[in-house]
């Protein structure tokens, strides 16, 4: 766990080959990966890639190393974004480019190394491969930066995940990792520090996109000699896992992002607020922490200056609304965990009524590449007021689900269509919600709208934490939004009279419309409850919530009309709204539906048409799914 | 100061102001829902959870809660725009979907907040879909005071008393959204719970959804019962506020009528609390010179500071709080139960009836008295020295269910031979009023001097911890006294640490003493109306002919007769208690 100290100060110093030694400069070669001694095999074993079996293919992994007497190292890596191809295997063979793997499944492990040692491409097996100079690629595989999925990203927060091990502090540092703090703390006040976030333009990348500049000099302005600061990895949207992956992949990040900020505001004291539903990431954070204090690069006086900062993990029990910064503060004081009005702001009067800096874990991890390259630099990238790059988790009905990041300015269309492939099975793109059960759906008319802060925000969506969820021609627009408020329904606090009944009677009210006992007042009845919901609710939770509702009738007025009104339901989702029939002239009378249908509502003679019975059809779309011959109709 | 407008016209407050109160002050009266300032004890509960006192404020995105928003410089704040109107009503329908709507027959209608709102925004429809779902609770029935959850708009007020006030921590918000609530903790049962029954919640829920436990129906069955004699004491408290529930000011002393009443319901003998707190005096009193004589002598055996032990939500709280301290307090019980205790032996044997055919009823301005007489350190064979406690206000609802025309009543007397009652006792009823009147009592006592003069003023007043010393003819005797909960916690603490030396402490659970009770008018915690009230009591004790209670006569009778020495034998068997540690969840 402890690193020989001259090595580590020479690492973050920028490891001048002219001041290092050679056994030094091989060390950094070897962490690198610029080549590697033997073979090395990485597996992606964050929570992801263990839900695809990736703990099988270690294990077949194992066994395989061991029966053919391969010395080979295996690497546990976090996650490289690709969610769709998991479990994800890499292997880099001395003198060769790291080769990227895709569905290793326990069952491909065998033919999948054993094409990869016998110096062969694996047909079918692989993704892409890493470009590094003076090593020998793959035939017949795409270098990383030209594969589609990775080629238009801008990866800085997730530069180091599922590339490099995150149980290694070394590995860490051969990466640039901790130059960024030794600047801060060798050359920096704490005023500057703040001065140059402000420069570079960064965001809070929560959801809200406050300026973190703004934000840290607040902090940095108070007086008290007591403050704290606080990271949010209260990850609670759903569908959304930036957070997750940042930390199981690159704890570290994090952590120097947090000891720049801790200094830059004046606070001897971190907390990392994480859901208890992350246990492996709070493991990694865990084992960092540990590992980062016993080099001096966390704990007391920090690589030898005045400096202290000791980091305290706390656990929360997975409430939404925690993700709110005034309820999460409440949360860790032991009590319940709900928001409280705002001023006093945080700065002012947080954790124990002491100044308070709170940002999540994706605005902490893009500090640390700011006082590296520069505030310039880091503003260089994205629109006139979004800056750097953002983590979005795209999901939903398109093709290479994952994780991504791109940079700020990139368009909807982009994502779709090069990044994430395209739509699933190649249907109609109907919407993207962005911002979860916070935000609203963008749709055709945006996919070339530079995304930013603001041009979301006129969408009548948000950038929220970064959920990115594809709907396409089948997905009906009020079951969306009622899917939504059931979340945040289930997730209120319950403090707020808006909040806590006003969602429940959106709720309700969607429900009845998606089962057809809608009527043309629930429309104007919905609106306004909606905007009420908006306009008085305690928290960011109630100002949000009715989003879904309000921009999906903004861009969907027809479905919602069609619903209350002709009682049809255009996408055919809503199952109360369907009608099941079948065409005399394609039915065969094979009683195949017959016999298939749980509450005998088809009758008819062998040979003969059939006939479903609407009053005892519960439109369960067994005959549909059944009939061999397509006369089962559904509208 | 800062200068805003609020509805066209422009105002300077001082800074830290709130919206809320800058209006106020220009006339504006914004409806508050959860809203509760305690001034007199700098404590607010402005959850700002209602969403009623909404206002438009320029330049601001949402509506922002008046309660809860400082005027700053500059402010532009509009209080009945459009926008404005529909959120409050729109949130109040809300607010109101989810309730039940049992107005009529809902114990706080008239009195409620909710109501009360709903009608000065004009609320005559409830848009919501037809089947709305209803957040609905399991009925909490404790002894004292029940729990109506469905009832409950989370204003959180009870949750303040009970935690920030009162220290007590026995309501909290529970649950998640629509099914948030505020319970005990697991949505245990009160009775389970940390609970003093103090029902100071009770007298700050807006809603029906605290009330006391009604017993008026068993008090109207035993007066109806021909083998059954009823009988009634009234503590000192409930005269200077039952005028409230008919019209009357605050402060209006209502005795005479008081006595008429509980006459015309069909007591049939209408006695006096007054005179069992002259009876408690009698024994704290004896049983305070009895240690500080030893103490004083050299005696470290002896526990000081006595504490009193009238306030059963007190004696609820340190038996749950401090059970390390069970010793300290008096041994001597309530004046209610002593009333109790001495009517069943004393008065039923001159009565010549079995004490199963005797009925005693108290009117309290408490709910913890309800819970204090049905404990079983009360009860011979099964049967309450007390049997039935009600409110001010229950005895009020009686008065109005009988016809009684409170206001026209006569002024009548109380009975003998337990009615006679002298100043001391009457001042039991506000806060500092019991440790007056002991020591009224020891210092002629102890000193065998008359005193010099009978008001000691520096024991009054409504600061939360009092202290005073009183020359006891050379000998300095510390007195300490504090009123909520919260405060005796500080006291008790304080002692523990060594912070205070006290020889005698005064504790009583609600604001201002009993006058200020959890079954008395709904005060709201109003201290003004709690000032009124304890003014009226010192006046009763100004108007008595005997101001001590070692002279009222028919105690000395009771002890010539019946009880023998004070603190003797058969006082310790009727008239001291003693104390358990109650175990908490």
């Amino acid at each position: 766990m402890k690193i020989n100290n001259a090595f580590l100060q020479w690492a973050i110093d920028g490891a001048d080959p002219k001041t290092g030694q050679k056994e030094w400069e091989d060390r950094m070669v070897a962490l690198r990966r610029e080549n590697v001694q033997k073979p090395v095999v990485f597996i992606g074993t964050g929570t992801c890639g263990l839900g695809a079996g990736a703990a099988f293919t270690l294990e077949k992994i194992r066994q395989y190393l061991e029966k053919n007497a391969i010395d080979a190292d295996i690497v546990e890596v976090g996650c490289i974004g690709l969610c769709v191809e998991e479990p994800l295997v890499d292997v880099q063979l001395p003198g060769r480019c790291r080769l990227m793997g895709k569905t290793i499944t326990q069952d491909k492990v065998d033919e999948f190394l054993k094409a990869v040692f016998a110096g062969e491409t694996p047909k079918g097996l692989t993704l892409a491969q890493f470009k590094t100079d003076g090593l020998e690629p793959w035939d017949g595989v795409k270098f990383q930066d030209e594969h589609p999925f990775f080629g238009p990203q801008t990866r800085w927060v997730l530069r180091n995940c599922g590339v490099i091990n995150p149980a290694s502090l070394e590995e860490y540092l051969a990466r640039d990792g901790y130059r960024g703090l030794k600047k801060v703390l060798s050359t920096m006040s704490g005023e500057a520090v703040c001065k140059e976030i402000e420069q570079s333009g960064l965001r809070g990348r929560g959801g809200g996109g406050f300026p973190t500049g703004m934000k840290w000099k607040f902090a940095f302005a108070q007086k008290d000699p007591q403050k704290y600061l606080v990271c949010n990895a209260d990850e609670g949207d759903p569908g959304a896992f930036m957070d997750r992956a940042v930390i199981e992949g690159d704890p570290h990040r994090l952590l120097e992002g947090m000891a720049i900020a801790a200094y830059a505001i004046g606070a001897d004291k971190g907390y990392i607020y994480i859901r208890a539903e992350y246990p492996l990431a709070i493991e990694r954070l865990k084992h960092a922490i540990a590992e980062a204090e016993a080099n001096n690069l966390l704990g007391e006086k920090i690589l030898g200056t005045d400096f202290s900062l000791k980091m305290i993990i706390k656990m929360g029990a997975g409430a939404f609304v925690c993700g709110e910064e005034t309820a999460l503060i409440h949360s860790m004081e032991g009590e319940r965990g709900e928001p409280t009005v705002k001023p006093p702001f945080p700065a002012e009067s947080g954790y124990l009524g002491k100044p308070t800096n709170v940002n999540n874990v994706e605005t902490y991890a893009n500090v640390p590449v700011i006082f590296l390259k520069g505030p310039e630099w880091f503003s260089s990238i994205g629109t006139e007021k979004s800056k750097g790059t953002k983590v979005f988790a795209l999901a939903g009905k398109i093709n290479n689900v994952g994780l991504i990041e791109v940079p700020m300015g990139i368009t909807l269309r982009e994502i779709i269509y090069e990044i994430g492939g395209g739509i699933k099975g190649g249907k109609k793109f109907k919407a993207m919600q962005t911002g979860g059960p916070s935000g609203g759906c963008l749709v055709e008319k945006h996919l070339d709208t530079p995304i930013d802060y603001e041009n979301l925000s006129a969408a009548g969506s948000m950038m929220g934490s970064g959920g990115m969820i594809v709907l396409d021609e089948d997905d009906c627009m009020v079951s969306v939004a009622k899917y939504y408020l059931e979340f945040t329904v289930e997730e209120s606090c319950g403090k707020c009279v808006p909040c806590r009944v006003g969602n429940k009677r959106l709720h309700e009210t969607l429900e009845k419309i998606c089962e057809g006992k809608g009527t043309e007042e629930d429309l104007p009845y919905l609106k306004n409850l909606s905007n009420v919901i908006k306009d008085t609710s305690l928290c960011g939770l109630g100002q949000t919530s009715p989003n879904p509702v309000l921009s999906t009738m903004e861009y969907f007025w027809d479905e919602y009309v069609a619903h209350v009104t002709t009682r049809t339901c255009p996408s055919g989702k809503c199952k109360a709204l369907m009608t099941y029939t079948i065409d005399p002239a394609k039915c065969t009378g094979c009683t195949l539906c017959a016999r298939n249908c749980p509450v005998d509502a088809i009758a008819g003679e062998k040979r003969e048409p059939h006939v479903i019975d609407q009053t005892k059809c519960i439109r369960c779309g067994a005959c549909y799914d059944k009939c061999k011959f397509s006369a089962i109709n559904v509208q | 100061m800062v200068k805003l407008t609020i509805d066209g016209a422009s105002i300077e407050v001082k800074k830290g102001t709130t919206v809320y109160q800058a209006a106020k002050q220009m006339g504006i009266n914004i409806p508050v829902l959860c809203y509760m300032n305690l001034h007199h004890l700098g404590i607010e509960n402005k959850p700002a959870g209602c969403r009623i006192c909404v206002v438009e404020i320029e330049g601001r995105r949402n509506l922002a809660p008046s309660c809860s928003t400082e005027c700053m410089e500059g402010m532009v704040v509009k209080t009945h725009t459009v926008r404005v109107i529909n959120a409050r009503k729109t949130v109040m329908e809300l607010l109101l979907s989810d309730h039940p709507k049992d107005c009529l027959i809902c114990s706080k209608s008239g009195q409620c907040d909710l109501q009360e709102i709903a009608q000065t925004l004009g609320i005559r429809e409830i848009h919501a879909v037809e089947n709305a779902a209803v957040s609905t609770y399991r009925k909490d029935v404790s002894p004292a005071l029940n729990r109506d959850m469905d009832k409950c708009i989370m204003c959180r007020r009870c949750e303040t008393i009970c935690n920030k006030v009162q220290t007590v921590g026995a309501l909290n918000a529970i649950n998640r959204g629509f099914t948030a609530v505020v319970a005990p903790a697991f949505e245990q049962d009160l009775i389970d719970s940390p609970c003093t029954f103090c029902g100071q919640c009770v007298a700050v829920c807006p809603t029906g959804a605290l009330t006391e436990f009604d017993d008026t129906r068993n008090i109207m069955k035993a007066i109806a019962d021909p083998t059954k004699t009823v009988i009634v004491q009234t503590a000192p408290a409930v005269r200077a506020a039952l005028g409230e529930e008919f019209g009357m000011e605050a402060g209006t002393l209502v005795t005479g009528k008081l006595a008429a009443a509980l006459r015309r319901i069909g007591f049939d003998k209408v006695f006096d609390t007054d005179f069992a707190a002259d009876l408690t005096i009698m024994e704290e009193g004896t049983e305070l010179l009895d240690r500080l004589t030893k103490y004083l002598g050299g005696d470290k055996s002896v526990k000081l500071p006595i504490l009193t032990s009238c306030c059963p939500a007190w004696v609820n709280f340190f038996e749950t709080y401090y059970p390390t301290m069970l010793d300290i307090p008096s041994t001597a019980r309530s004046p209610q139960q002593m009333f109790g205790s001495v009517a069943k032996t004393y008065y039923a044997d001159q009565l010549g009836i079995k004490r199963e055919d005797m009925v005693v009823v108290s009117i309290m301005p408490c709910l913890a008295k309800k819970y204090e007489c049905q404990r079983d350190e009360f009860k011979v064979n099964g049967n309450p020295d007390v049997d039935f406690s009600i409110s001010t206000r229950e005895l009020a609802a009686l008065i109005k269910t009988y016809n009684i025309d409170f206001v026209s009543l006569p002024d009548e007397d109380f009975d003998a031979p337990l009615g006679e009652s002298t100043g001391a006792a009457v001042i039991f009823g506000a806060t500092g009023g019991v440790i007056e009147a002991a020591v009224r009592t020891a210092y002629e006592v102890f000193t065998g001097k008359s005193l010099p003069k009978i008001d000691f003023t520096e024991l009054r007043g409504l600061e939360g911890i009092r202290q005073a010393t009183i020359d006891f003819n050379g000998t300095p005797i510390n007195i300490g006294i504090a009123h909520q909960l919260g405060n005796a916690r500080k006291l008790l603490d304080g002692i523990k640490n060594g912070m205070y030396n006290f020889h005698a402490i005064e504790i009583m659970a609600c604001p201002g003493g009993c006058v200020g009770g959890g079954g008395q008018p709904y005060h709201h915690n109003d201290i003004e109306i709690i000032r009124k009230r304890a003014n009226a009591i010192y006046e009763e004790d100004r108007s008595k002919p005997i101001r001590v209670s070692h002279e009222n006569k028919e105690v000395l009778q009771l002890y010539k007769e019946f009880l023998g020495e004070p603190y003797g034998d058969l006082a310790h068997e009727l008239l001291h208690t003693h104390y358990v540690a109650r175990e908490m969840v």
